[in-house]
């Protein structure tokens, strides 16, 4: 029944422990290609973790981790980071404050050996909706929804087919955040990738996914689909409790004294 | 309704390098005893008038106002003394995170109480016994434990409700609340919420809700004034936002993901420059 070597992304059984903290307890996942698979959960849930273990960022104690049929080992290989790349949540903290956006999206080229770095980078830019006015900036200098596209397009410009999405939003606005989920959506679609995007806002998450787990302390509460979501079937009280507290504020009902 | 804040034609001005920035241009609005709403986003403006009422502007700011009036009081002409004894003690301000606006090197109970000391003279037991109910006000199940407690060593949550029994225990009329839930999660958030609105409901305050989520000032408040660029677009009752007028607001609504909408993709602002005008 298994058909694992089709599959971009096989999790299984995966434990994190951080000392003795154990932060991942027994996460299994598995992604299609080209699937968008959503994990929400609360601070401390483990959802970020995943992800950085996935990428390499976070040390495992149990449990495999599959790409595109590849069992990765302890250390991740460059072929692997041409593979997986990943877009952070604070575009603030993720881009190198003294290096301009031409400099950034060259590092990983020059890692990597490419060649055609020019056209490269010019085309990397124009993808995310940033002119080439944008290529000898300083972080400092861009809000932060085109620090964000600059972050996406540093994760693209090595031509991955997995792109892990650790709350790629949280920190822009509501405007922005629109643009921002459009231009990941359009991508997505073009390039045919698969995302693994953690987010902490269901709505963002049955917005850009089609398959979600939902997590609390390190473990996984409840595996469905975005369409179940929306349509409130839901088997967990936990994820009742987030469906019900993500549309906002509900005033009891106090008789006046 | 008895007006508590009158504020006409409010203006901050940042001078720079590069020229003058106005960050609130002419914001007028009164308040009563009611939950009031600013949303807009980064840069509208929404906390910089937040902080000319509770008088936190930098001093190189220039603040000019027609009517800057908090119950008779001219909070442009007042001394610097008078309206330090009106801050923390009739007009109190919640900042966005516990892990920022907190004493990192000070028990929660030691701040709770410095904040009181500062307005009232209490004795120390005195003081501490209020602290601790307070503490219990905002829902801490043990306070005892808490009070001893630094920062560091509580959640995101817990931290924030500290925040909150900390601007309270003196007991404000007038409550800034700047993004107080925005560093929380949603749960969380709204227990924030239900503390606050009971406090609200049960002490009188008037409270100054201000937050770039809209979905969330919508549900919580009475009346919501939407900023940008610094001046007010429109001026909505919560309940009738899905009503309204401004494209500013419309497309602010809008462009939010929700749960069962299939719309991909998702509506963006189209910003007009004759909102900014």
């Amino acid at each position: 029944m298994t058909t694992s070597p089709s599959k971009a992304l096989v999790v299984d059984k995966l434990e994190v422990t951080f000392d003795r903290f154990r932060a991942l307890r027994g996460v299994s996942l598995d992604v299609m290609p080209g699937e968008s698979f959503g994990l929400v959960g609360e601070s401390g849930s483990g959802k970020s973790t995943l992800l950085r273990a996935i990428a390499g960022l976070a040390p495992t104690t149990r449990g495999s981790i599959t790409v595109n049929g590849k069992l990765l080992g302890k250390s991740r290989t460059k072929a692997f980071y041409r593979e997986v790349q990943m877009v952070f949540q604070d575009p603030y903290g993720s881009l190198h404050p003294r290096q301009t956006v031409d400099r950034l999206l060259l590092e990983p080229l020059a890692v990597h050996g490419f060649a055609d770095i020019e056209k490269r980078i010019l085309r990397a830019l124009d993808e995310v909706g940033l002119g080439s006015s944008f290529r000898f900036r300083y972080s400092h200098q861009l809000s932060g929804g085109q620090r964000q596209r600059v972050a996406i397009a540093r994760a693209l410009i090595l031509e991955p087919s997995i792109l892990l999405l650790d709350e790629p939003t949280s920190a822009l606005d509501a405007s922005v955040q629109a643009e921002v989920l459009n231009l990941l959506e359009q991508i997505r679609r073009d390039r045919k990738l698969t995302f693994l995007m953690v987010s902490h806002d269901l709505a963002v998450v049955t917005h850009m996914c089609d398959r979600l787990m939902v997590m609390q302390n390190g473990a996984e509460v409840e595996r469905l689909s975005a369409d179940d979501l929306a349509a409130h079937k839901v088997t967990q009280a936990y994820t009742r409790n987030l469906l019900v507290a993500s549309e906002g504020f509900v005033r009891p009902d106090i008789p006046a004294a | 309704m008895s007006t508590l804040l009158t504020v006409n034609d409010l203006r901050v001005q940042f001078p720079t390098r590069t020229g003058v920035v106005d960050a609130v241009r002419g914001v007028s609005f009164t308040l009563g005893r009611e939950r009031l709403g600013i949303v807009g986003e980064s840069g509208s403006g929404k906390s910089q008038t937040g902080r000319a009422i509770m008088g936190l502007t930098p001093s190189h700011a220039k603040i000019t106002a027609e009517t800057l009036n908090f119950d008779g009081i001219d909070l442009l002409k007042v001394s610097a003394a008078e309206r330090r004894s009106l801050r923390g003690n009739r007009i109190a301000m919640i900042l966005q995170d516990p892990k920022y606006s907190l004493n990192p090197v000070m028990s929660i109970g030691r701040q709770i109480v410095e904040t009181l000391r500062t307005h009232e003279k209490v004795s120390r037991s005195e003081a501490r016994k209020r602290a601790l109910d307070m503490l219990a006000a905002v829902q801490i199940r043990d306070p005892e434990r808490v009070f001893d407690l630094h920062p560091h060593e509580v959640s995101g949550g817990m931290g924030q409700r500290a925040m909150i029994a900390m601007m309270l225990i003196t007991g404000p009329e007038l409550l800034i609340a700047d993004e107080p839930t925005s560093a929380l999660d949603v749960t969380v958030q709204l227990d924030v919420l239900a503390i606050l609105d009971n406090l609200v409901r049960d002490r009188g305050m008037g409270l100054i809700f201000i937050s770039h989520d809209l979905r969330l000032v919508s549900s919580f408040c009475d009346r919501v004034i939407v900023m940008y660029a610094g001046r007010i677009v429109e001026e909505i009752a919560a309940k009738d936002l899905h009503n309204a007028k401004h494209p500013y607001t419309q497309g602010l609504l809008n462009c939010m993901p929700k749960i069962g909408a299939d719309t991909h993709p998702l509506p963006v602002l189209d910003r007009k420059p004759e909102w900014a005008a």
